[in-house]
């Protein structure tokens, strides 16, 4: 008779079974575990041996054993290992495993009689070794018993006896930090420091309500209905009243009013309180004396609380992470030693600064998860997002203020300090310099560099105290962000980006490559390059003679996805350029770090970009600027900025699609490389074949064909020259050049507080975005120039009419084309994300892409046959990858996350389809 | 006269012609196409001693003055007509109609071009001049067409193909790179009398100057051999187009025509410059480039700007690059040698060599044994192809290949790879980087991968004038911008103060009292 056991093991654990061979592991863990959880040396030796049982391949077996654990383990999967593991050494490299992935390892000991091994093997024909070899591993297993423990399993059960290993079940429990099924919302606190006073009025500002016991003292707090708090640690030391900080969140964590994670002050004030051999500094003397003054019973009572603390919490299904330092995504939801001392004390790299403290790896800038990260620890100005990660401590203790963040809401509430309780050891704006958002680098380490650093008395100080002063002015900081080039590079044959419109979306590795060179030695910074505009496909090809692209095409193709109304809007003949203009330069350089030098302070550059379809430049520096500074004036004039606000705040800055002509301006160098010289090559030749021809017919030779055809050639090339001369005129400065915005992409704020920093406009119908435009045109008609257009009504047979009649007018007049759109802007049908628009461009333009005598009936046959398949599905990517950045920039999200759409998109661009389509 | 002649033709007709002119034995008169487009070169000859009756030029040419006959060639279809045949005076005119389509489809390394319509190709190719302007495939048109005269053969008038004609040549458009003086200077030495007339590029826009093209008109007292022969060759040099339009024997056969009169040629540096680079044209094969090619286009750009990070001209093998070429500026050579000092003073054994380029200082580094990891950084997918193949990658023995690594990154990202060295250079690179990315670049090699000792050389904007560069004009087209001394100073100084490293600035090349050295050489240490 044996009693049923329970074997307690973690979710994500490292199990690794003990017993001799014929004890019964293998039909143990098929019993209690999955099988792709259960890794067997047998399977592995067959794997690389083709023969289970060969001993001589067992060093190889366990190499691709272990490469395996090691990969499920990263990827945070529980795993059982089945093998012998009697010998220690053989242990050991499973515990170095667990340790280095920062799971827990669990040994399982079947500890089964050997004559009941040896009779099981016996019964076993491909077991053909002897008694010996098991009453060895007996032997083995005896020994290793008493040292598991120390050899690092941090749960041992011994199962004896085969009844036992039969009747023994498993039992997986939640790690201590696993609070997934907790959702919120939560208000999570920064470093209080025994500033107590400041803790209750923030919980009183957040809308707790205190409770007090008899002699006054808050012992509680009851949320708003629905709330938590979450401490992020160092609730003692250095501040007025560490005991009275502690009772209060004792009393909420006790009635499940909050949670708390421990701090490195918590840490040593538990080995202090022990009577532990510590250095007292750092406040922890405030801490001691304070405590001494309080009854045993408090003391006691306190040192069980702090030392019950887990180092850090997963909250809101792993969307969460509180800890006290921060934590990087690897670790999160992991338990070891450095997993605790990072949650602690941060990511330290060993090194100390000038002021003797220690040098923190800037784990926030590479952090790339997906979960928020809130913590506190390094004492900042003003609480910066850098990555999804935000440092709640705002050096209350220090005389800054006592910070809170509300979850999910993103909005920071926080109350200024009473006054300076103590000194700190390096001023709060030398964090801003070194170590803010938790690194201690210095911070050109980031883009751009900081500004202000180590200056006392300048501006930036000034501007930094006065930003102290308000805090919940809160914003992400992609300047402190900066790119890995994983966020662009696949690292394997392609990277897939998940879009809200149009799926998966898949880059080549290849066109990676490509992007990256472009990217990275030609585009502006990142920061303001929010977005790159997709590619268009032509409508479908026409069947009407003399032309291959045709107005009716395109309605047809809207109609039949449902889409009723649509608007034609002239197509500009000029080049793609977006537009991104900033109130003021103080905006352009906050968001979007425009015109920052390392060393602090403008440098001129313009409150503004202007760039090309691959991220270029589109002007020279002086350009740039001019152009901006009349696009600014005309949209104050226009009261851009009320008109695309998102709230009660005008917008601070605003993204436009646009325009920009004549082509020549930027494609001056194409037009002579190749247009022009087209043209005026054939312009020379044909004339002078005609000549030529025309003797050798005067001689009664028949050419009349070759004359014919030379002639047409001859008349094709005339009219090419014409289409290519339409679009070209001189600019000086900004004298000649016209701007044509036909959309407003997203426009924002300088700084992202709680309500949306930024908001894309691809739900608002296209009047509304040509209205806009409109009143750009009001402002500036000398640079700004209109987008005509026109709605049809793809089911209207009069309408449709009115549009094709449209086209041809504006066509006949020498005009590109038009680009259809539905007019509700972003459209999904039946069959999924719709295009966006369609271009049908002109008879004439197309000899520019074509070719001059792509009209000749002949040409026009085999032109017929294009392919669009590929450039449609192109279109559509590239359409999702721009909103998903527009999208990602309107959450506030990192600068990563809306860099690497915009990579994708050129990325994208590179892809192999028809160029002239 | 003429018509018996006709009679007496070994080939008895232009049928003939096309076999033989076809190359490919098909006798199938080709059908004309209409998308094809004309190409004109007229050859004149008046009579003289050698040639009483100048309608004899038909039988010089093996083609007859009375008939209007075409002939299938790789490019498309040849017409030889006569618009003049008289005694005096005969003149006979190639007409070379040009298939499009057929030269997207001859593209080098398109061997995955699907159907015809499927266009995977680049605008430049659909949109360009070759159906007008007489360049190379006008010459392999010409050799086709006129094989036997090139050769120098006519049994019926062997006195007339052997002696000098008084002959007339015009190309209304050929592409001349380099201006219509070289024109003269190709055709000159040769006893031409030439006359090469710039053609505008467009009336309408006097401000865009001229054309490549130039018309051409020859004459002079010249075998009709010899005259096509110097033709053949010196069209494609004219030319020297970027594309690469024909086949690679068709070039070893150009060369070949050279026999006789090209050894002599004043210059025949360039000629043959000119072909080396054409046979070992650099043509983007691989996907990384052929996206590159898209990319540029997308945005109206030539490739050239972008692709530029080794040049072009540069791209033969090292053992292959014909002894006319300049040696590397002795500039360079001091300056991977005050580099690799830098380095084994600073006792470095694993290196970064950031922005390698083709690799010229990858190879003096592993020249030395005590550069034990060697990794050269280029964002530039071709510059590490050329880099692999200026080393011989492939044929480098094991132990020197396990010290070198080339990898492909971007220094305006962080990239953990480059993490854990011992030292980093960036030799002649942060000039070609934009201002506004220097701190993005300084964050990712001062910040992340942050070895302990950086070496960087950059120009010395100030010796430029030693150069005889006007001011304002910078050593390469590619450089964002070029320092005076004071600048790289103030950059390497706020660059040490901000990441915790000790700087120290040199120069290399010869020093010049007033304006320092050519190049500036920070070595930075922490």
């Amino acid at each position: 008779m044996s009693v049923e056991k329970v074997l307690e093991t973690p979710r994500v654990a490292l199990v690794v079974l003990v017993g001799a061979s014929g004890s019964g592991k293998s039909t143990f863990a098929a019993r209690c575990f999955a099988p792709t959880q259960v890794l067997s040396s047998d399977h592995y030796r067959g794997v690389v041996a083709d023969d289970e049982n060969d001993q001589t391949a067992s060093n190889d077996a366990f190499e691709a054993l272990h490469h395996v654990v090691g990969i499920r383990l990263r990827r945070g999967l529980l795993t059982v290992v089945d093998a012998t593991n009697v010998q220690e050494h053989a242990r050991a490299s499973l515990v170095k495993l667990a340790r280095e992935h920062d799971v827990l390892p669990v040994a399982v000991v079947l500890d089964v009689p050997v004559s009941e091994c040896v009779r099981r093997n016996e019964s076993r024909p491909d077991r053909d070794f002897g008694a010996h070899v098991v009453k060895r591993h007996a032997a083995a297993l005896r020994r290793s018993l008493p040292r598991l423990q120390r050899e690092g399993f941090r749960i041992v059960h011994v199962l004896r006896g085969a009844d036992e290993v039969a009747a023994a079940r498993v039992r997986f429990t939640r790690m201590l930090n696993d609070h997934r099924e907790l959702a919120g919302p939560f208000d999570v606190v920064g470093d209080v420091h025994g500033c107590r006073g400041e803790l209750e009025t923030l919980l009183t500002t957040l809308g707790y309500a205190l409770r007090r016991d008899d002699e006054g003292r808050a012992v509680g707090a009851t949320p708003p209905p629905g709330r938590t708090a979450v401490f992020v640690g160092d609730l003692v030391d250095r501040g007025p009243d560490t005991p009275g900080v502690l009772r209060l969140v004792m009393g909420m964590v006790a009635a499940g009013e909050a949670l708390c994670v421990p701090g490195n002050h918590e840490n040593k004030l538990i080995r202090a309180l022990r009577g532990r051999n510590v250095k007292v500094s750092h406040g922890l003397a405030e801490s001691l004396d304070q405590l001494g003054r309080e009854s045993p019973e408090f003391r006691a009572e306190a040192e069980a609380f702090m030392d019950g603390l887990v180092s850090h919490l997963v909250l809101d299904e792993g969307r969460l992470v509180v800890s006290h330092a921060g934590l990087k995504e690897a670790y999160h939801g992991r338990a070891s030693g450095r997993v605790r001392s990072f949650a602690l004390y941060g990511d330290t790299t060993g090194e100390t600064d000038e002021y003797g403290l220690p040098v923190r790896y800037p784990w926030a800038q590479e952090y790339r998860g997906r979960a928020v990260v809130l913590y506190g620890h390094t004492p900042t100005a003003t609480p910066e997002w850098v990555n999804n990660t935000l440092c709640l401590d705002t050096g209350c203790v220090f005389g800054g203020a006592l910070t809170a963040l509300r979850y999910p809401e993103r909005e920071i509430v926080s109350v200024p300090a009473e006054r300076e309780w103590y000194a700190p050891v390096r001023p709060l704006d030398a964090d801003r310099e070194g170590t803010a958002g938790g690194f201690a680098l210095p911070s050109p380490a980031s883009h751009g560099g900081d500004a202000g650093s180590g200056r006392p008395g300048s501006l930036l100080m000034a501007e930094q105290s006065v930003r102290a002063a308000a805090p919940g002015r809160g914003g992400s900081s992609p300047h402190r962000e900066g790119l890995e080039l994983t966020d662009v590079l696949p690292d394997g044959p392609v990277r897939v980006l998940e879009t809200a419109h149009h799926g998966r979306v898949s880059v080549r590795a290849e066109n990676a490559a490509a992007a990256l060179e472009v990217m990275s030695r030609f585009a502006i910074d990142p920061r303001p390059l929010l977005y790159l505009p997709p590619t268009m496909a032509p409508c479908a090809t026409s069947t009407l003679p003399d032309v291959l692209e045709h107005p009716a095409e395109a309605f047809a193709a809207y109609a039949d996805e449902g889409v009723l109304d649509v608007v034609c809007e002239e197509k500009h003949m000029g080049s793609r350029a977006v537009v991104l203009l900033a109130r003021t330069p103080d905006v352009a350089r906050r968001r979007f770090g425009l015109g920052e030098v390392p060393d602090g302070g403008p440098d001129g550059a313009a409150p503004g970009a202007v760039w090309t379809r691959t991220g270029r430049a589109f002007l020279d520096d002086d350009l740039t600027a001019a152009l901006v500074d009349r696009l600014r004036a005309a949209a104050d004039a226009a009261g851009l900025w009320t008109a695309v606000a998102g709230g009660d705040a005008d917008a601070d800055w605003v993204l436009l699609d646009c325009e920009v002509m004549p082509w020549s301006a930027k494609a001056v160098e194409l037009l002579r490389r190749q247009y022009a010289a087209v043209g005026a090559a054939g312009r020379a030749a044909l004339p002078a074949t005609l000549d030529v021809l025309g003797s050798v017919a005067a001689r009664g030779i028949d050419v009349g064909e070759l004359v014919a055809r030379t002639q047409a050639r001859s008349t094709d090339v005339d009219a090419f020259t014409a289409a290519y001369r339409r679009y070209c005129w001189p600019t000086e400065g900004l004298s000649g050049l016209r701007v044509a915005p036909f959309q407003v992409l997203a426009a924002g704020l300088a700084d992202e507080t709680a309500a949306p920093p930024a908001r894309a406009f691809h739900t608002r119908d296209h009047l509304w975005h040509l209205g806009i435009a409109d009143t750009l045109v009001a402002a500036d008609p000398g640079l700004v120039t209109p987008t005509r257009r026109l709605v049809v009504r793809t089911d209207d047979d009069a309408s449709v009419t009115t549009g094709v009649a449209w086209w041809e007018d504006l066509t006949g007049a020498g005009g590109e084309g038009m680009v259809v759109k539905p007019v509700a802007n972003l459209v999904r049908g039946p069959k999924g994300l719709v295009q966006p628009g369609v271009k049908v461009r002109g008879r004439e333009y197309l000899r520019i892409i074509y070719g001059p005598e792509y009209t000749e009936p002949a040409n026009l046959e085999r032109l017929r046959r294009r392919s669009l398949g590929h450039k449609r599905s192109l279109a559509l990517r590239e359409y999702a990858l721009g909103l998903e950045a527009l999208e990602r920039t309107a959450r506030g999200e990192p600068l990563w996350r809306v860099h690497e759409c915009v990579f994708a998109v050129l990325a994208c661009e590179s892809e192999p389809v028809d160029p002239r389509l | 006269m003429w018509t018996d002649v006709v009679r007496m033709h070994p080939f008895g007709g232009h049928a003939a012609c096309m076999r033989r002119a076809d190359g490919d034995k098909r006798t199938t008169h080709r059908p004309l196409r209409c998308h094809d487009r004309a190409v004109l070169l007229t050859i004149t000859a008046s009579a003289n001693e050698a040639l009483p009756d100048a309608t004899d030029l038909g039988h010089l040419l093996h083609k007859h003055p009375g008939r209007a006959q075409s002939f299938g060639v790789a490019s498309g279809t040849a017409h030889v007509v006569y618009p003049e045949a008289v005694a005096a005076r005969c003149t006979a005119a190639l007409v070379l109609e040009v298939d499009p389509v057929a030269l997207v489809r001859g593209r080098p390394g398109s061997g995955r071009r699907r159907s015809a319509p499927g266009g995977d190709g680049t605008l430049a190719q659909y949109v360009n001049d070759r159906p007008y302007a007489a360049g190379s495939l006008l010459a392999v048109a010409l050799g086709q067409v006129f094989r036997t005269a090139l050769a120098g053969r006519c049994d019926l008038r062997p006195d007339a193909a052997a002696s000098p004609l008084a002959l007339e040549i015009t190309v209304p458009v050929v592409p001349c790179r380099g201006g219509a003086d070289l024109a003269e200077r190709l055709f000159g030495p040769l006893g031409w009398t030439v006359e090469a007339r710039p053609l505008p590029l467009d009336e309408e826009f006097p401000e865009w100057g001229d054309s490549r093209y130039v018309t051409l008109r020859l004459t002079g007292n010249v075998r009709l051999a010899e005259a096509l022969n110097h033709l053949y060759v010196l069209l494609p040099v004219l030319d020297d187009a970027k594309h690469y339009w024909i086949a690679a024997d068709e070039v070893d056969k150009l060369v070949r025509a050279g026999a006789g009169w090209l050894a002599t040629h004043p210059e025949r540096g360039l000629v043959t410059r000119r072909y080396l680079r054409r046979r070992h044209a650099f043509v983007r094969t691989a996907l990384q480039q052929l996206a590159i090619e898209r990319l540029a286009e997308a945005d109206d750009t030539d490739v050239d700007d972008l692709d530029n990070a080794v040049p072009v001209e540069e791209v033969a093998p090292a053992d292959e690059v014909p002894e006319a070429e300049p040696a590397a500026p002795p500039l360079a050579k001091q300056r991977i040698a005050a580099v690799v000092d830098a380095l084994r003073t600073a006792g470095a054994t694993s290196v970064l060599d950031l922005g390698c380029g083709e690799g010229a200082l990858l190879a003096a580094l592993l020249a030395e044994r005590s550069f034990t990891r060697v990794v050269g950084a280029d964002v530039s997918f071709r510059a590490l192809q050329v880099a692999a193949r200026r080393l011989r990658l492939d044929r480098m023995p094991e132990r020197t290949r396990d010290r070198l690594e080339l990898v492909q990154t971007a220094l305006t990202y962080r990239d953990a790879r480059l993490a854990g060295f011992d030292a980093a250079v960036l030799m002649e690179v942060v000039e070609h980087v934009d201002p506004p990315r220097l701190p993005a670049l300084e964050a990712a090699v001062f910040g992340a991968a942050r070895p302990r000792t950086v070496v960087v050389t950059t120009p010395n904007v100030e010796w430029n004038v030693r150069y005889g560069l006007e001011p304002g004009h910078l050593r390469h087209r590619d450089h964002r911008f070029e320092w005076t001394r004071a600048q790289f100073r103030e950059w390497a100084d706020g660059v040490a103060q901000r990441h915790g490293y000790a700087v120290t600035v040199a120069g290399v090349g010869q020093d010049d009292e007033e304006l320092g050295r050519p190049t500036q050489l920070g070595v930075f240490a922490r």
